[in-house]
C-alpha cells in the first residue's frame, strides 16, 4: 500500500515536471520563432513603409516584392553578387582548408609547429585591423567598387586556411594505420589524399561547404568595405543595410523585410537539408577546439 | 598546493575553504609562471644566439672548404646545383635571385630607401589649379614592408642554395646519386607532399593577413589620420605618441581618448562574460530540457531553434533591432497590453541598451550552444546517472555533481575561445546597436555599447584615424593574448592532438 501510494506520487511528480518541461518547449519555441513571422508579416506589410508599432499590416500586398524585382533597385544584382561569391568561396575555402587541416594532422616537419602557433597568434588580432591594407592594396590592382566582387572572393579565401580546425579536429580521429596500409600498398601521399583520406570526409566536407557558403550571405564588413558606394559591386548584407540607413529606413524597411526573406529561404533549405551535418561538425569542433 | 597538504584533509574541508585555498593557490602560482616564461625567454635567446652564430660558421666553412662551383653558388645562386646535375632546383634558385635584384633595382629599393622617413616631398598646387603629388607614404610603407619580407625571403633561399651545395659535396665524396629533377617533382607528391599542399594557403595567409597585420602594427607608430592622409599629405614616425595618449589624463584630447579606451574596454570584458555565460548556462539548460527522459518530439524542438542559426543572421540581427525600435513591434505590444502606458526606449538609455543587447544575444547564441551541449551530453556514461537515481541524488546533485563538472571538463577551451569571440563579436553589436547610444564625452563618436571592435570600425571609416584604429587592435590582442595565456594555465587541458590516433 505504501509502495504503491509512494510510486503514484512519482509518476504525478513526473507529469507535474512534463507538463512544466512542455510549456518551457512551447514557450521557447514561441521567443524563437516569432521575430521571424513578424520578419514575413512585415513583409506583405504596404501600408507603411517604415518601421511601425503595428503587429498587424494595415493593408496587405505583394509591392515589396515587386519592388525588389523591378528596375528602381539593385536587389537582383546584389543577390548575383552574393551567389557568385558564395559559390567560389566555397569550393576555394573547403580546398584550402583541406590543404591545412590534411597538412598538420597527418604529416610531421620542422615548421609545423611554429606553423601552427603563428596562426594562433594570428588569429588573436581583430580580423578587420587588415582591412585598411586590403582595401589599399585591392584598389591597386582595381577590384574595389564596381569590380568587388573577385576582390572580395580574394579577401575571403586568400586567408581561409587559418581556419582549419575543426577539420583537423575530424581528420585527427582517422586511424593513422589507414595511411599505412595503403602507403605498404605502393600508394604515394597524394593518392592517399585523394583516394583514401577524402571520401572518409563526406560530413565534415559537407559541414564546411555548408558554412563557407553561408559566410559570405552574412558578410557585412569586407562587403561593405570592398565596395564602398557601389551600388553594383555589393553583396545582399551591405546592400540590405543600406537601406536602414536613417535616410532609407523610411521608405525602405518593408523591402528590406521582403529582401531578408528572398535571402533567407534558399540559404534556410539548404541548410536544413543538410542539418545533420552541420550538427556534428559543430559539436565536434567544439569539444576538440 | 601551498602548504602541502593530503588528499583526506583537502576532501575535509568545506567548499568555502576549498575555494579561497584555490583561490590563494593560483596567485601564489603567478611568480612560478613568470619564472617559467622568463626561462623560456633565456632559452629561447640562447637558442637563437647559438643558430645565428652557427649559421654564420656553417656559411664561412662551407666557403672555405668547398669546390669552385660552391663559391660560384654565393653569388650565382643555383650555379653548384645545376653543375651537379639537379638542373630544375638550379633554375629556380638562379630565377627567384634574378627576380628579386629585378624587383629591389626597379622597383622596391626606392621604397625601401624612404622607409625610415615615409617621404619628405608635400603634395603641391601646380600652376593650372591641379594637385601635384609628391611623395605617398602609403605606398612607401607598404612596399617597404613589402621588400623587408622579401629581402628575408631571399635570405632564407639563399641560405637553402648553399646548403644545397654543401650536401652534394658531401654526396659527391660519398658517391652516393644526388635526386634528380624528376625525383624531385616525384617527392612533391609523396614525400614531400605537404610542402604541396602548403603552398597555396601559408601564401595566401603571408599576403593576406601578415603582411597587412606588420603595415598596421607600424601605423600605431605613425600619425596616419584625416589630417594626414596620402596622397594629399605626407604622414612620419611619431614613436610611441600614440601608445601615450592611453596613459593621459586631466584635459586634453588624449585624456578624453585614455578615458574611453577605459570604458570601452571595461564594457567590452563586461559584455564577454556575460554573453558567454548566459548563453552556456541557458544553452545548457535548453539541452536537457529537450534531451529529458520522456520528452516527446525532440526533433521538433530542435529543429525551431536551429532554423535561427539558418537564417543569414545580418537579417535575424537587423529585423530584431528594429523590432525593438522606438517605434518598433515591442513598444507596440508593450503599449497594446499596459493601455498605451508603458514605452521602453530600448536603444536610448546607457544601461537599458546594455540589458537588451545581452538578452538578445541569448536569442541569438543559444540555439547554436544546445547543438554543441546536446552533442556532449550523450557522450556522458549514462551508468553514472543511475548510479546517482539509486542513491538517491536530486536533480539539482545530478547536475551539479555529474553534469557541470563533466561540461566544463570538456567545453574549457571552447569557453575561453567564445569568451575572446565575444570580446570580438562585431556583428552582434555593431548590427544590434551601431554602438549607441552615442555620448558626447566619448572620444571618437563612441557610444555606450560600443566594443573595442566595434569602435575600432568606425574610428577607421568613418573618422579615417587610423593610427588610434592600430593601436586599439594592438590593445585588442594584448588582452586576448594576455587571457587566453592565462586562462589556459588554469583550466585542465583536454587537447592532446595525438591521443586519437
Amino acid at each position: 500500500m505504501a509502495t504503491e501510494k509512494h510510486g503514484m506520487s512519482m509518476s504525478k511528480k513526473k507529469k507535474i515536471a512534463n507538463t512544466a518541461s512542455y510549456i518551457a518547449l512551447g514557450l521557447i519555441s514561441i521567443i524563437w520563432i516569432l521575430p521571424f513571422i513578424f520578419l514575413v508579416l512585415k513583409s506583405f506589410d504596404t501600408g507603411n513603409t517604415g518601421v511601425t508599432r503595428d503587429i498587424l499590416p494595415s493593408a496587405w500586398g505583394f509591392d515589396n516584392y515587386s519592388y525588389l524585382f523591378s528596375s528602381d533597385c539593385n536587389f537582383l544584382q546584389w543577390y548575383f553578387n552574393t551567389f557568385i561569391i558564395a559559390l567560389f568561396v566555397c569550393v576555394i575555402q573547403t580546398a584550402m582548408q583541406f590543404m591545412m587541416a590534411y597538412t598538420l594532422s597527418r604529416f610531421r616537419f620542422k615548421l609545423r609547429k611554429p606553423l601552427m602557433n603563428i596562426m594562433l597568434v594570428l588569429g588573436m588580432f581583430p580580423g578587420f585591423l587588415t582591412m585598411i591594407v586590403l582595401y589599399q592594396l585591392l584598389k591597386t590592382i582595381g577590384l574595389t567598387g564596381d569590380n568587388a566582387v573577385p576582390g572580395l572572393i580574394l579577401v575571403y579565401v586568400a586567408s581561409s586556411g587559418m581556419g582549419y580546425y575543426v577539420i583537423k579536429g575530424f581528420l585527427d580521429t582517422l586511424p593513422k594505420s589507414l595511411d599505412e596500409a595503403a602507403l605498404v600498398d605502393g600508394a604515394n601521399r597524394m593518392q592517399i589524399f585523394i583516394k583514401v583520406i577524402l571520401p572518409l570526409c563526406k560530413p565534415i566536407l559537407i559541414y564546411t561547404v555548408l558554412t563557407s557558403f553561408m559566410g559570405p550571405w552574412g558578410d557585412f564588413v569586407f562587403a561593405y568595405t570592398v565596395s564602398l558606394g557601389s551600388q553594383a559591386g555589393m553583396n545582399v548584407a551591405a546592400g540590405l543595410n543600406s537601406w536602414l540607413s536613417p535616410a532609407n529606413i523610411g521608405a525602405h524597411f518593408t523591402h528590406f523585410c521582403a529582401g531578408g526573406v528572398i535571402v533567407a529561404i534558399p540559404v534556410m533549405v539548404l541548410f536544413m537539408f543538410l542539418q545533420k551535418y552541420y550538427v556534428e561538425g559543430v559539436t565536434g569542433g567544439a569539444v576538440k577546439g | 598546493m601551498a602548504q602541502q597538504m593530503s588528499d583526506l584533509e583537502y576532501l575535509k574541508l568545506n567548499k568555502f575553504q576549498r575555494f579561497g585555498l584555490k583561490f590563494v593557490a593560483f596567485f601564489k602560482a603567478i611568480p612560478g609562471w613568470f619564472k617559467n616564461l622568463g626561462i623560456k625567454i633565456w632559452a629561447f635567446l640562447k637558442r637563437s644566439f647559438w643558430g645565428i652564430v652557427n649559421f654564420f660558421k656553417n656559411l664561412g666553412l662551407t666557403f672555405w672548404y668547398g669546390d669552385w662551383k660552391t663559391k660560384v653558388s654565393y653569388f650565382v645562386m643555383g650555379f653548384g646545383s645545376v653543375m651537379r646535375g639537379q638542373w630544375l632546383r638550379g633554375i629556380l634558385f638562379f630565377l627567384f635571385e634574378v627576380i628579386f635584384i629585378l624587383y629591389l633595382a626597379l622597383f622596391g629599393g626606392h621604397y625601401l630607401g624612404r622607409l625610415y622617413i615615409l617621404g619628405t616631398v608635400e603634395s603641391t598646387i601646380g600652376d593650372d589649379g591641379t594637385i601635384v603629388y609628391g611623395e605617398n607614404s602609403f605606398n612607401i610603407l607598404l612596399y617597404g614592408v613589402l621588400s623587408l619580407f622579401f629581402i628575408v625571403a631571399f635570405i632564407y633561399t639563399w641560405y637553402l642554395n648553399i646548403k644545397q651545395n654543401r650536401i652534394g659535396e658531401e654526396y659527391e665524396k660519398a658517391q652516393k646519386k644526388l635526386a634528380t629533377a624528376s625525383d624531385d617533382v616525384r617527392a612533391l607528391v609523396d614525400k614531400d607532399f605537404y610542402k604541396t599542399l602548403l603552398a597555396l594557403p601559408t601564401l595566401g595567409i603571408l599576403i593576406f593577413t601578415i603582411l597587412p597585420i606588420f603595415f598596421m602594427i607600424l601605423v600605431a607608430f605613425t600619425n596616419y589620420d584625416k589630417s594626414h592622409f596620402p596622397p594629399q599629405n605626407l604622414f612620419g614616425w611619431v614613436g610611441f605618441d600614440n601608445f601615450g595618449l592611453l596613459l593621459q589624463w586631466g584635459n586634453s584630447e588624449g585624456a578624453s581618448f585614455s578615458m574611453t579606451f577605459g570604458q570601452i574596454l571595461l564594457w567590452t570584458l563586461v559584455w564577454a562574460f556575460f554573453a558567454t555565460f548566459t548563453n552556456y548556462f541557458l544553452g545548457m539548460l535548453v539541452a536537457m530540457l529537450i534531451n529529458k527522459k520522456g520528452i516527446k518530439l525532440k526533433k521538433l524542438w530542435r529543429t525551431v531553434l536551429v532554423f535561427s542559426i539558418a537564417i543569414p543572421q545580418f537579417i535575424s540581427i537587423l529585423f530584431v533591432s528594429n523590432m525593438f525600435a522606438e517605434d518598433g513591434i515591442i513598444n507596440g505590444i508593450l503599449g497594446a497590453i499596459s493601455g498605451g502606458k508603458l514605452f521602453i526606449d530600448f536603444w536610448g538609455e546607457a544601461w537599458i541598451a546594455r540589458i537588451t543587447v545581452i538578452v538578445i544575444n541569448i536569442w541569438i547564441g543559444v540555439p547554436y550552444l544546445m547543438l554543441v551541449v546536446t552533442g556532449i551530453l550523450m557522450n556522458i556514461p549514462a551508468d553514472l546517472y543511475e548510479s546517482a537515481n539509486i542513491d538517491g541524488a536530486s536533480a539539482w546533485q545530478q547536475y551539479s555533481k555529474i553534469t557541470l563538472p563533466y561540461m566544463l571538463f570538456i567545453t574549457g577551451p571552447y569557453l575561453l575561445t567564445s569568451f575572446t569571440g565575444n570580446m570580438n563579436n562585431f556583428n552582434v553589436i555593431y548590427l544590434l546597436t551601431g554602438g549607441g547610444p552615442k555620448v558626447q564625452e566619448y572620444y571618437g563618436n563612441a557610444g555606450k555599447t560600443d566594443l573595442l571592435i566595434t569602435w575600432l570600425f568606425s574610428l577607421a571609416v568613418n573618422d579615417t584615424n587610423y593610427k588610434l584604429a592600430a593601436v586599439i587592435g594592438i590593445m585588442v590582442f594584448i588582452v586576448v593574448a594576455v587571457l587566453s595565456l592565462v586562462i589556459y594555465n588554469i583550466i585542465p587541458s583536454t587537447r592532446n592532438e595525438e591521443e586519437f590516433q
